[in-house]
Formats: C-alpha cells, sequence, structure tokens
C-alpha cells in the first residue's frame, strides 16, 4: 500500500512537471506584460490541481487499458487471419471514435454558420443542421477510411510516404476548386479527429499489428494510422464543400 | 466561495460526456471481441479499472481545463491582441499599427503553443509507446519536446498570417513541399512518427487556447473576419511538428555519424 502510494505521488510529481510550463508562460504574460492581476487566483489553483490529479490518472489508465486493448485485439486479428474483419473493425474504430467528437461538432456548426453566410446553403435552422449534420458523417467517413487505408498499409508493408505525399498532392489540387470559405475549416479538420481517447489506442494497434506480423517492422509500420487520419479529413471536407 | 463555479454538477455533466465518448469505442471493442474474435477479453477486471481511470482522468482534467486554465487564458489572448495593448507597446497611434508591432502576440503565440503542446495527454501516450519501440533511441521528453518546439513555431506562423491577412494555402503548401523534401534526406525509421505526430499535437489543451487566439486576433484587426481568417491555426499547428520531428531525427543521426567517425580516428 505504502509502495503504491508512493509510485502514485512520483506520477503526480510528473504531471506537476508536464503543466508547468503553461503555468509558467501564463504567470509570465499576467504579471509582466499584460499587468494586470489575475483574477479568481482561488478556482485558478484548484483547477490546476485537478488539471494534475486527472493527467495522473489519466496516464495510469493508458496503461492499463488502452494500451493492452489495442494491442490484444491486434494480436487476436493477427492470429484469426482475417483481413475483412480486421478491415471492418479498422472502420468502425475510425467512424465511431469520430462521429461523437466534441471538437468536430463545434467545428462543423461553425462551418454550417459560414457556409451560411457565404450563402452555399439557405440560412434557416434546419439547413445550417443538416449542413452541420452532413460535415459530421462525413468526416467520421473519412477518418474509418484512413483507418482502413493504414491498416491495410501496414498489413501490405506499403512505404507510408508515396501515400502521404499523394494524399497532399490531392488536398494542393483541391485547394484550386474548393470554396474559399472552407479550405480553412477543411485544413483544421485534419487536426481535430483525433481526440485524446483515439490516439494511444490506435497507436497500440498499429504498433501491435506490426510486431505481429512477420516481415513487418513496427518502427516502420506500426505508427502513421494518426497521419491518415489527419490528412483524410482534410480532402473530404473541401469535396464536401465543394458539392453542397 | 469562489469554488462553487467548480460545483459537482459540472464534474458529473464532463463525466457523463467522457462516458459518451468513450461508449461508442468500448461498444466496438467488445462487440469485436466477442462476436468476432470469439474470445474473452484477457484480464478483464484490469481493463475495467483501466477504463475507470481513463474516464475519471480525462474528466478531472477537461473541468480543471475549463474553469482554470481556458477562461484565463482565452482573456489573455483576448488582451495581448486588443488595439490599446499594441498600440501602447509599440508606441505608434491606433491607427497606424504594423505588423511587427504584434510581436509580444508572436511570443505568446509560440510559448503557448509549445507549454500546452508539452501537456498534451495523446502526445505523451504516442512518446511512451515510441520510446517503448525504439527501445529506448527515441526518449520520451526528447520526441515531446521536439514536436512542442513544431507547434510554438507553427502558432506563431499563424498568428502572422492572420495579422497579414496573407492566404493560408500558401503557407500549407510551401510546408507540404519542405515535409516532402525532409522525407527523402531524414532517416526511415523516422518517418510514419513524424508524420503521426501532426495529428496528436492537437487535441485536449492546445485546440480551445489557439482558437481563442485565432478569434480574438481575427476579431480586433480591421478587415479580417473571425470565421474566415480565424481557422487555420490548428493546421499550423499539425503541419510544422513534422518538420522539427524529422529535423530532430537528422539531428540525432548526423551527430551520432560524427561521434562515431571521430571515435574510429586514432587518439581522437
Amino acid at each position: 500500500m505504502k509502495q503504491q502510494l508512493k509510485l502514485f505521488l512520483n506520477a503526480m510529481v510528473e504531471s506537476t512537471r508536464d503543466l508547468l510550463p503553461i503555468i509558467f508562460v501564463i504567470g509570465f504574460f499576467e504579471l509582466l506584460i499584460i499587468q494586470k492581476p489575475i483574477p479568481r487566483l482561488q478556482e485558478l489553483l484548484f483547477g490546476t490541481l485537478m488539471v494534475v490529479l486527472g493527467l495522473t490518472l489519466f496516464i495510469k489508465g493508458l496503461k492499463m487499458a488502452l494500451f493492452p486493448i489495442g494491442e490484444s485485439m491486434a494480436y487476436a486479428f493477427a492470429r484469426k487471419g482475417s483481413v475483412a474483419w480486421l478491415l471492418l473493425f479498422a472502420f468502425f474504430l475510425g467512424f465511431g471514435t469520430t462521429i461523437a467528437e466534441p471538437a468536430l461538432i463545434a467545428v462543423a456548426d461553425k462551418a454550417a454558420t459560414l457556409a451560411a453566410d457565404a450563402g452555399a446553403i439557405a440560412s434557416s435552422e434546419a439547413s445550417r443542421e443538416n449542413y452541420a449534420y452532413g460535415l459530421r458523417i462525413t468526416v467520421a467517413l473519412s477518418v474509418g477510411i484512413a483507418i482502413l487505408i493504414g491498416v491495410l498499409r501496414i498489413l501490405r508493408g506499403w512505404p507510408i510516404q508515396w501515400l502521404i505525399i499523394g494524399g497532399y498532392i490531392v488536398i494542393v489540387i483541391l485547394t484550386a476548386f474548393a470554396p474559399r470559405e472552407i479550405i480553412g475549416i477543411a485544413y483544421d479538420s485534419g487536426g481535430v479527429t483525433t481526440s485524446t481517447i483515439t490516439v494511444p489506442l490506435v497507436t497500440a494497434l498499429g504498433v501491435g499489428l506490426a510486431s505481429s506480423i512477420k516481415g513487418r517492422n513496427p518502427m516502420l509500420d506500426g505508427f502513421g494510422l494518426i497521419a491518415f487520419a489527419s490528412l483524410t479529413p482534410m480532402m473530404f471536407v473541401m469535396v464536401y464543400g465543394m458539392l453542397v | 466561495m469562489d469554488w462553487e463555479m467548480l460545483s459537482h454538477r459540472d464534474l458529473l455533466e464532463t463525466l457523463l460526456d467522457t462516458t459518451r465518448d468513450v461508449l461508442p469505442i468500448v461498444l466496438i471493442i467488445f462487440g469485436f471481441q466477442y462476436f468476432v474474435l470469439r474470445q474473452p477479453v484477457h484480464n478483464i477486471k484490469k481493463i475495467l479499472i483501466g477504463l475507470a481511470y481513463v474516464i475519471f482522468g480525462l474528466s478531472f482534467f477537461l473541468v480543471g481545463l475549463e474553469k482554470a486554465l481556458f477562461p484565463l487564458g482565452e482573456l489573455m489572448a483576448k488582451q495581448l491582441t486588443n488595439p490599446e495593448f499594441i498600440s501602447a507597446a509599440a508606441h505608434h497611434a491606433i491607427g497606424n499599427i504594423q505588423w511587427q508591432d504584434y510581436y509580444w502576440v508572436y511570443i505568446f503565440a509560440a510559448a503557448i503553443g509549445f507549454a500546452t503542446t508539452v501537456a498534451e495527454p495523446a502526445l505523451i501516450a504516442v512518446a511512451i509507446k515510441a520510446n517503448e519501440v525504439s527501445a529506448g533511441s527515441i526518449s520520451v521528453r526528447g520526441l515531446r519536446i521536439s514536436v512542442a518546439i513544431g507547434v510554438g513555431m507553427g502558432i506563431a506562423l499563424g498568428s502572422f498570417r492572420i495579422v497579414t491577412g496573407t492566404p493560408l494555402h500558401y503557407y500549407i503548401i510551401v510546408g507540404y513541399v519542405f515535409v516532402i523534401i525532409q522525407t527523402f534526406v531524414a532517416p526511415r525509421s523516422i518517418i510514419a512518427l513524424a508524420y503521426d505526430s501532426g495529428g496528436v499535437t492537437t487535441s485536449t489543451v492546445t485546440v480551445p487556447l489557439v482558437t481563442a487566439l485565432g478569434i480574438g486576433l481575427a476579431t480586433t484587426i480591421p478587415g479580417r473576419s473571425p470565421l474566415i481568417d480565424g481557422f487555420g491555426l490548428i493546421a499550423f499547428a499539425s503541419l510544422f511538428p513534422m518538420i522539427t520531428v524529422m529535423g530532430y531525427a537528422q539531428l540525432s543521426h548526423w551527430r551520432n555519424k560524427r561521434n562515431s567517425t571521430s571515435n574510429e580516428k586514432p587518439g581522437g
């Protein structure tokens, strides 16, 4: 018990160190540059303590649950040897984790307002909601397809750079044709799709697959799933902007 | 008490939201485990406890951020982009502000981009995995710092873009060209990880603060629309880490090579 407490305290200290830069930056700018008193200091301290505790618990849970789940799924699929089921799983994992992502919901609502302002859709509540919902489905589909392609790449051992560079070229071409107001959102949507829970799971899945398949190197082939998941939403959102 | 703000209801709501986020993932995984793979989950008790840690941990983390750091960070973004502050810092009249006068904004952008990335839980996860897979040759801290430097540079340049009002896609396309060139010269083993580091940087901590900065800038600068110009900072934050992570690998590769050749020299 004493040992456990000591480990936990060590982890808390580690998390505090992770947060120090933020505290330092905010303190420096607030006190020396802006030179206004910090409002609600007590609340700030309490909130920071919550953040430290939360980060500590999350990292513990990461090692206990998210990593082992991703890895054991990878091994189980590799043993079963069914590519079709694995690809279906990859698609569902990408689609399912993205469709409910809060950051995506916020971005989709903003995009709908933009499209209405630009006159691309009617500015009624219903048509905006429709647009936002369509956009969310589009992005979720794109992430599902991204994880599917990424897993297929690990199975086949395709070099990642050709796929990613090919993706960049497609994005550059699409940029030339997409409506101007959607470009910023499209570029940003690549970043918002990969949530804090999805990233560890998907990374463990990729590394697990690459380690259990003969001839694959976990370092060369195991990473890269996240890269696909941040690339395809940009393409799909621009195409959505062109079609709707 | 001020702490009334951090009421039980906020925590409960966040807990419910996080659980709702985790639920589809759990359903997909257990569904496949039982119906497709047809085998019991190994060590189910430990996994469930771990999932509880994840849900509680993430909820505490989010409540703490939303109640403490985000409001302050957003307030600071507003204060720093306020034309009165800018003109006072630059000793220029408000109508006469140049892009250089925003220097505190660029410095703040770089610093806050760096600092929030260091605390990003998704990046911690990827760094732990990369360290494990590379048998220790990629250090957890080294990877996190190089990604954080990339985000800092990206956000600073992105702020400059909003201030000057230059088109986003020029920067992104030039960045892509840079990434492509680096891909051919960087050590092969880093490439997939570097591509991944673009996507992991921007989740829980960085996005809200950076969005506040972008919207603050786009709202206060004449001729910018917050809806059109406020976007794009996240794109910078996903692009630059690829460049710095490959740069970090190139640098350590080059240093190792120089060390090993100087060791081969007699008496060197």
